[in-house]
């Protein structure tokens, strides 16, 4: 549905911009053709990682790790599990929403599910190509860091 | 030749590891090479559009306008900019990081920009859309309203920590 709204804006900006100015239009796809290029063997590299992480760490494994009752262990464990894995949403969200209703602890979905979006070990490489060594770094532990304000919160206001 | 082996060297070597799994664990190799193509169609789905928006803006958007609204004396309209400019994307994290490199080079300020990128990762709406109907609209709501304080939050420290030093190194011909 995002995807579709996301393919009309870019069509209509597209033949908006080429009535507009052919050649200015072809020089911003090239350049963003350049970066897609630039960027493509991380692209790769990353999915084909998450490809061997997944079938190797099975969401059954997932559930013993992070399941119910496994307290603040499990905290620490759902965090670093989310942190590496680079889990797309499509997987993420009915695997948590299945351990959820399986007796998962709230507090150790949300560390999951926010160290997930927010803490990429597999993309730091890209991020630090972007944005440097320091601020990968500093953004990336602060995330890891917030996370667990996120749960503790979550599990005060939800349980 | 040599120059794009040298590039997808990495990749390579995870192809390698890929297929040793497939010659002595076939079924586990077998569901990563389905994983991987799964998630290989989802990101060819989403890069296309992603990239022509992006190209447009490069050439479009004149720099004064970003400066005025996204740049160093933006205040909170900045803020709310960055925020609902990374909720309002697709795709995974590391999407953002080539926009952000565009929006940096459009004179936009740098805690705004690792706004974008922490709103990008935590707050994106077709996210949210699937978190409220899998984990319950109380779930999603609870954690996206912890979350905006937070990346803001995250987004001020990192800026804080890293004032004047990273900011200059983060440029245009970083992604090399």
């Amino acid at each position: 549905m995002f995807t579709v709204i996301l393919y009309i804006t870019a069509t209509t900006l597209l033949i908006v911009s080429l009535s507009k100015d052919k050649e200015r239009t072809k020089k911003g796809l090239k350049k963003s053709c350049d970066t897609l290029k630039n960027i493509m063997p991380q692209f790769l590299s990353i999915i084909l990682t998450i490809g061997i992480m997944l079938s190797v760490l099975s969401p059954q494994d997932i559930n013993i790790l992070i399941g119910r009752q496994s307290g603040w262990v499990g905290m620490v464990i759902a965090a670093i599990v989310g942190s590496v894995t680079l889990i797309p949403g499509f997987v993420a969200f009915p695997l948590t929403a299945a351990l959820y209703k399986s007796g998962g602890g709230i507090m150790q979905l949300a560390v999951f599910i926010t160290t997930l979006m927010s803490v990429g070990i597999i993309t730091l490489p890209v991020e630090i190509k972007y944005f440097g060594l320091k601020v990968s770094i500093i953004r990336n532990i602060l995330a890891f860091a917030f996370s667990f304000v996120t749960a503790i919160l979550m599990g005060v206001f939800l349980t | 030749m040599i120059q794009l082996l040298k590039k997808y060297k990495f990749f390579l070597f995870i192809v390698f590891i890929n297929c040793i799994l497939i010659a002595f664990f076939p079924d586990v190799g077998s569901k990563s090479i389905d994983i991987s193509i799964k998630n290989l169609i989802e990101m060819l789905i989403i890069v296309p559009p992603i990239f022509i928006l992006l190209g447009l803006f490069d050439v479009w958007a004149p720099k004064e306008l970003i400066i005025k609204l996204m740049g160093e004396k933006s205040g909170a309209l900045g803020i709310f900019l960055s925020i609902a400019l990374g909720s309002f994307s697709a795709g995974p994290l590391y999407a953002a990081f080539p926009v952000a490199m565009v929006l940096k080079n459009k004179g936009c300020k740098f805690s705004n920009i690792l706004l974008f990128v922490c709103a990008w990762s935590t707050t994106k709406i077709p996210m949210l859309l699937f978190e409220g109907s899998s984990m319950g609209w109380a779930f999603m709501l609870t954690r996206l309203s912890i979350n905006i304080p937070g990346i803001i939050i995250v987004a001020y420290i990192v800026e804080k920590l890293t004032y004047n030093k990273e900011k200059n190194l983060f440029r245009k011909g970083e992604a090399k």
